[in-house]
């Protein structure tokens, strides 16, 4: 006989949450890897060793599929079920489907990454799987908002609770934009070679409109989810301001599909659409800040956990990056700060500071609380978490600070001019002056990277922990039943 | 009436909060993109722009293949330093044919628009299979392959087919052809024609021998020919300075 003491087991399915929060920890891993490689290669160049599975343009889509779909993509899997199976207190409404949409999910992460380094790719970013690629993903990604939404309606108390909100938000966007952006004619049934439907201009909108709110809805509304959640079970405080998670919540869902297209500023598209973007771009500030302030403050009255918890700090950092990547990123939709930052590093940088600073911070965070509850026992060591912590910070600083000077020097280059009013520097010369801080971003990946190492680690001797302490309760009661 | 809102309507209602996300979430897009496709002013009149011909197709494939959008864009921006250091501003109408857009939004390297005969043939095999004997300072990727790998021509045609279904004028049946002739001209036309288009590819590469080595046709003839015609289409001094203002 089984012995379990968590009446959750039965209850709910927390099976598929397990092998989501693992996946989700050894993609980060392979993805993290893959990033310090590519960022290495740009710093020396002979890693791509001539060969062109490991050449810079094939890789890079191995690493953003595998940290924002598999990492990424796996937390929030994970995460969802976990909360909005503990939300509406009821079991997913069917194993079967749940079980499919991960072995799905992590089929279209591997076929993906080796679809990019066999030479497939539909040439655009964040979206390169190749149609039979996304044709899986619309049927997995169905599956999850029928499992997602069916558990809500088999709730047992009237209330949704605000996480579910954003995840289901995230689910519906995702849906929308995945759909729209992947639109395609395949060369014939049997070739992984498809053609876009739009071109040129239409096509680069459609594209950035996916691309931001990959960020938007992808990146952001889930893990706002994910705050909405174990930011309050962890500080064992109630959310700050169930208004401003209203307000916040519409507004931002609403503001986020008009930015993409200041990722187009100064481009062959219309003036109007870019400059309409941009404008959405700094309202966009009120909400992001609003779940930024709702989630800090959820904390207040419970400060003293910063010091003494881990795992709280994690939270905390992540809603710190939060604020600071959704202030920089309006001020980067701003057409005069744009063309200087534009095409270079700086948007690398900025790109990081959201999606280790927050996304991985949360995600850290969130992993940290859940998977000792998943297992029923306590994390195998709170000496690697704080590890972690420090890793992982001094990590996200050195990449993003790295950036900030790489991208801010070549866009000062390339308009400087000398005094007879040609171009002071070549190209070349731009490049290389890259080379130090292309060397700092790839040590700064490799704190970060070696931070994520630890915590798999950590995760798998808990886990190995849980089984030990399982086995010893068996033998005692199966000792108990003998004498008896 | 007294309509007394409350939100909590929707919490309490997981229809009505799914129906009011996707309202919420699709008036963005439709608002942005959609007029896009029927403005008129969009995309500029410009004479010139054409179709890629069969082998600048196939290098194109292979530029989105090997992932070059990562580091260099395809689009100058109407700045002093892009004028000097690329040449005229992109237009939209340069890019009217390119499924997918390869715009790109990183300059690792520098910007692709206008690369068309900058450099000779020569230049651009030796820069691909060896960058740093050309550029001491480059980081790019050494790209070998391309030159011993044969291209693939089987299904060029194929591939020209699905080009035409989402919408880039190839020609498949006579009245097409002669529609394009009165488009495109006499001399463009044909290499349009899908019936044509191994026949079109292999003359092109024989006649242009862009990989420098008459054996065979390489993956490099056809990138390189690509290469070669970006940004060479609109004849810029047929236009006097704000003749694309309007459109911006």
């Amino acid at each position: 006989m089984a012995v379990t003491t968590y009446s959750g087991a039965e209850q709910y399915n927390f099976d598929i949450v397990k092998k989501f929060a693992v996946m989700s920890l050894i993609w980060a891993v392979v993805g993290m890897f893959v990033g310090v490689y590519i960022a290495s290669e740009l710093a020396w160049p002979f890693l791509n060793f001539d060969s062109p599975y490991f050449s810079f343009g094939r890789f890079r889509p191995v690493h953003t599929s595998a940290v924002i779909f598999g990492f990424g993509g796996s937390a929030l899997f994970a995460t969802s079920y976990y909360v909005v199976q503990r939300t509406c207190q009821t079991r997913l409404i069917s194993d079967g489907m749940a079980s499919f949409t991960f072995w799905g999910w992590q089929t279209i992460i591997v076929t993906a990454a080796l679809s990019y380094v066999m030479g497939y790719s539909q040439g655009r970013e964040y979206a390169e799987m190749e149609w039979p690629i996304d044709l899986l993903i619309e049927v997995v990604w169905v599956t999850y908002l029928i499992l997602f939404v069916g558990t809500i309606m088999r709730r047992k108390q009237p209330h949704i609770y605000v996480a579910n909100w954003f995840y289901l938000a995230f689910i519906l966007a995702t849906a929308l934009l995945h759909t729209f952006n992947n639109l395609a004619m395949p060369v014939d049934l049997f070739s992984m070679k498809s053609y876009s439907l739009f071109a040129g201009t239409q096509d680069a909108m459609t594209q950035w409109w996916y691309g931001h709110n990959a960020v938007g809805f992808f990146l952001t509304a889930a893990f706002l989810g994910m705050m909405y959640y174990f930011v309050p079970k962890q500080a064992g405080r109630p959310i700050y301001s169930y208004r401003l998670s209203i307000v916040h919540f519409w507004a931002l869902g609403f503001m986020y599909m008009w930015v993409g297209a200041h990722h187009l500023h100064w481009t062959a598209l219309p003036d109007w659409t870019s400059s309409l973007a941009a404008a959405f771009s700094i309202l966009l500030l009120m909400p992001s800040w609003g779940g930024m302030i709702n989630g800090i403050m959820t904390l207040s009255g419970a400060w003293d956990k910063m010091r003494t918890d881990p795992i709280m700090r994690f939270m905390i950092v992540a809603l710190s990056f939060y604020g600071m990547s959704t202030f920089e990123g309006p001020m980067m939709s701003l057409k005069e700060v744009n063309a200087l930052s534009h095409y270079t590093d700086w948007t690398v940088g900025h790109v990081h500071s959201g999606a280790l600073g927050w996304v991985a911070m949360i995600s850290f965070g969130s992993l940290y609380h859940m998977i000792p509850k998943l297992w029923d026992t306590k994390m195998y060591s709170q000496k690697l978490i704080e590890w972690h912590f420090w890793l992982a910070t001094i990590g996200i600083v050195l990449y993003i600070v790295a950036m900030w000077i790489s991208g801010i020097t070549q866009g000062l280059m390339w308009r400087s001019f000398d005094e007879f009013g040609n171009l002071q520097y070549s190209f070349a010369e731009s490049v290389a002056a890259m080379m130090p801080f292309y060397a700092m971003r790839a040590i700064g990946g490799m704190f970060f990277l070696s931070g994520a190492v630890l915590m798999l680690f950590n995760s798998l001797m808990t886990i190995r922990q849980a089984k030990q302490e399982n086995a010893v309760l068996e033998a005692k009661l199966a000792a108990k039943l003998a004498r008896a | 009436m007294n309509f007394n809102f409350k939100h909590e309507w929707i919490e309490t209602n997981i229809g009505l909060m799914a129906v009011l996300t996707m309202l919420a979430i699709s008036v963005g897009g439709l608002v942005e993109i959609a007029p896009l496709f029927f403005i008129d002013k969009t995309i500029e009149k410009v004479e010139g722009v054409r179709p890629y011909t069969p082998l600048e197709q196939r290098g194109r494939d292979i530029y989105v293949r090997e992932g070059c959008y990562l580091c260099h864009s395809q689009m100058i921006r109407p700045f002093r330093d892009e004028k000097l250091r690329y040449g005229h501003y992109s237009l939209a109408a340069e890019s009217q044919y390119d499924h997918p857009f390869q715009w790109g939004s990183k300059r690792t390297g520098p910007d692709l628009a206008r690369v068309g005969g900058k450099y000779s043939n020569e230049w651009h095999v030796q820069h691909m299979v060896a960058p740093r004997s050309m550029v001491p300072e480059s980081v790019m990727p050494n790209y070998p392959w391309l030159l011993s790998t044969p291209l693939d021509i089987s299904d060029t045609a194929d591939r020209m087919k699905a080009l035409r279904k989402v919408g880039v004028p190839y020609s498949l049946t006579q009245e097409e052809y002669k529609a394009n002739v009165v488009k495109f001209g006499e001399t463009v036309a044909p290499l349009l024609h899908i019936p044509d288009a191994q026949k079109n590819l292999l003359e092109q590469a024989n006649f242009g021998n862009y990989d420098g080595d008459r054996s065979g046709i390489s993956e490099m003839d056809a990138l390189v020919a690509y290469l070669q015609v970006l940004g060479t289409m609109v004849d810029f001094s047929k236009y006097n300075d704000d003749a694309f203002v309007d459109n911006r």
